[in-house]
């Protein structure tokens, strides 16, 4: 068991910086997620982790021990990779215990890691069979094994369920999550799936460009987003971002006005599409232009002060498209964001 | 007529005349020769041609394996093919591996190369290659031969490796490194067992290469012959059949090899299905 330090880590593709000086700390038997779009360099940082890129300047502690300058396989830890990497040429059998042969171990040690390991994902059946004859779900399940059989201090997983189908990938989610926190592994999880992030992390760094933007407990992450570009990549729908004119310090939407950290100029609220509900009359004025009934919600998007939104409202309102509605939203729960660099205002919201 | 009623018996007609139109090409000249090699002198020269091996007789091929020479030359060539093959696979396959696994300033220009090597006729180099060899200690050596050979072969191994090379996942090595493989080990545990029914077919080529080429093998020897090259210079004045028992001893190596390998051979159809 072993906490991760990563220090000032940059990396550089000839004139390209793909991370800016990232640090970042995650706690022994952590669950973190590496979240962000194709091209932030989550997957970058995370082969920076396990050996197999190199930093251009930077440290790597694992369970305190530099490993900036060792090989993968003299750094303990254990990787899962997107396509799987499963060895075609080995049983399952052989491929859950590449790893304990790697290092040595005695037949007998093998065979029970690997029992174990096989019971954990439930791939007894399949031991041994050759990695052509599974389909894509048993790979991975093979892959997480193989991984867990070495009983690792720290495991990275580089999106290791973008190729399921999405039923298989709600499955293996959830049982990876009980595994993993049964097993009390440190794990660095990447993905691009938002929800994936959310479900399974403990906490979750949101990347974007080569910086971590924000890293926070899911929760938070989606209730107070510390940057414009947070709010909007997590949560579906993304946050609705207004933006209003301030006057004497105060930023009024319809009827509702609210106090924020700027005297005069512009600034964006950031609002989630369930915290703003529908009133019974005035508020802030909303027309409709698309209703989408999901079942859960019924999702309206429309234009609030001529600015694109989308409000999440109960499943059996009677709402049409053209429809004009008055909004109330919560207040408190507005995120004030600085339209110039896109960094949430520590605001103290104030109704009046 | 639909043609969904019609297609599945004309595509199995098609289907099996095209295999035996291939059999038939590769598989009637051997027959042919292997029926000038076996059916003895009369054999050779009746006419109208019997094509069922009926008066079989083995006096052909051994009074040819009892000429002087015929022995040691076979030997020569089989150490010949052998050490072309050697060579190519130990200079051909990393040079193929690097090829497919790093990029290095003049990539593309070194892959060029590789195939120039092909563009200098070896009628041109043959006076020059002698003198070197000469020179050298090399001439009339079956390591020289093999040198040669293996230049010839080399572009081959090092392109057709580097493609195999390529459809190795890199994550499957770096999976290995991951679990406690050295670069080596790596290479050793995952990337060969995988390779190694396209390397098969990479090193046979060679060996075939090796095998039949008689231009350097005539021009860079005197007594240490390859079979190719002193069945050329001693055939000439032989009978027919004594021709054929030679030629069909030249196929007989190539036939075996292929037939003894071909299960690797499927098994690299096993991969790219993959």
């Amino acid at each position: 068991m072993a906490g991760i330090t990563i220090d000032r880590i940059e990396k550089k593709f000839g004139t390209v910086t793909a991370l800016q000086q990232l640090s970042l700390e995650v706690a022994d038997s952590e669950f973190l997620a590496l979240l962000g779009p194709s091209g932030c360099g989550k997957t970058t940082l995370l082969r920076i982790i396990a050996g197999l890129e190199s930093q251009t300047s930077g440290r790597i502690l694992i369970g305190g021990r530099d490993v900036s300058a060792l090989p993968p396989r003299q750094r303990g830890l254990a990787m899962v990779f997107q396509n799987y990497a499963v060895f075609p040429h080995m049983t399952v059998y052989e491929n859950v215990a590449f790893g304990l042969r790697m290092k040595g171990a005695g037949d007998a040690e093998v065979k029970k890691q690997v029992e174990r390991a096989a019971g954990l994902l439930h791939i007894e059946p399949y031991l041994e069979r050759y990695p052509a004859k599974l389909s894509g779900g048993q790979r991975q399940r093979v892959a997480v094994a193989r991984a867990l059989a070495v009983q690792p201090a720290v495991l990275l997983m580089d999106e290791p369920l973008s190729n399921l189908d999405a039923l298989l990938r709600l499955e293996m989610r959830s049982e990876l999550k009980a595994v993993l926190s049964a097993s009390g592994t440190t794990t660095v999880y990447v993905t691009h799936d938002q929800t994936e992030a959310m479900g399974l992390a403990d906490r979750i760094a949101v990347m974007h460009k080569g910086v971590i933007e924000q890293i926070d407990r899911p929760q938070t992450l989606y209730e107070r987003p510390a940057t414009r570009f947070v709010g909007g990549f997590v949560g579906s729908p993304p946050m609705n971002f207004i933006d209003l004119a301030v006057t004497a310090g105060k930023a009024s939407l319809g009827a509702f006005s609210s106090s924020v950290a700027l005297s005069e100029g512009t600034i964006t609220a950031g609002i989630r599409a369930e915290d703003i509900t529908v009133s019974d009359g005035g508020g802030m004025p909303f027309e409709v232009s698309v209703c989408e009934p999901l079942g859960a919600t019924l999702l309206l998007t429309g234009r609030i002060e001529g600015q694109l939104a989308r409000v999440s409202v109960r499943p059996d309102a009677r709402v049409r498209p053209g429809d004009r509605l008055g909004l109330a939203p919560a207040l408190d729960r507005i995120v004030w964001i600085d339209p110039h660099n896109g960094k949430a205002l520590g605001a103290a919201t104030q109704s009046s | 007529m639909s043609a969904a009623s019609v297609s599945p018996g004309l595509r199995r007609l098609v289907f099996w005349s095209g295999v035996a139109m291939l059999c038939a090409w590769v598989l009637v000249p051997i027959y042919l020769i292997a029926l000038g090699a076996f059916g003895g002198r009369l054999g050779v020269f009746r006419w109208p041609k019997n094509l069922l091996p009926w008066d079989t007789s083995l006096a052909a091929m051994q009074t040819f394996l009892a000429v002087e020479g015929v022995w040691a030359a076979a030997w020569n060539g089989a150490l010949v093919a052998g050490l072309t093959m050697l060579f190519s696979l130990l200079l051909g396959a990393p040079a193929g591996y690097a090829l497919a696994r790093y990029s290095f300033a003049g990539q593309n220009a070194f892959r060029m190369l590789v195939v120039l090597t092909r563009a200098f006729p070896l009628a041109i180099l043959a006076l020059p290659l002698t003198v070197t060899f000469i020179r050298a200690g090399l001439y009339d050596t079956a390591i020289g031969v093999a040198l040669v050979h293996t230049a010839l072969a080399l572009p081959f191994a090092a392109l057709v490796s580097s493609s195999l090379f390529m459809g190795i996942p890199r994550e499957l090595e770096e999976a290995a490194w991951v679990f406690g493989c050295t670069g080596f080990q790596a290479f050793r545990k995952v990337v060969l067992p995988l390779a190694l029914p396209g390397l098969a077919a990479a090193a046979i080529f060679a060996f075939v290469i090796s095998w039949n080429e008689v231009f350097a093998a005539s021009v860079l020897t005197v007594r240490n012959k390859t079979l190719t090259a002193y069945l050329l210079t001693v055939l000439a004045e032989s009978p027919l059949h004594f021709r054929f028992a030679g030629g069909f001893l030249l196929i007989l190596p190539s036939v075996i090899f292929i037939f003894a390998v071909r299960k690797y051979l499927f098994a690299m159809w096993g991969i790219a299905n993959r």
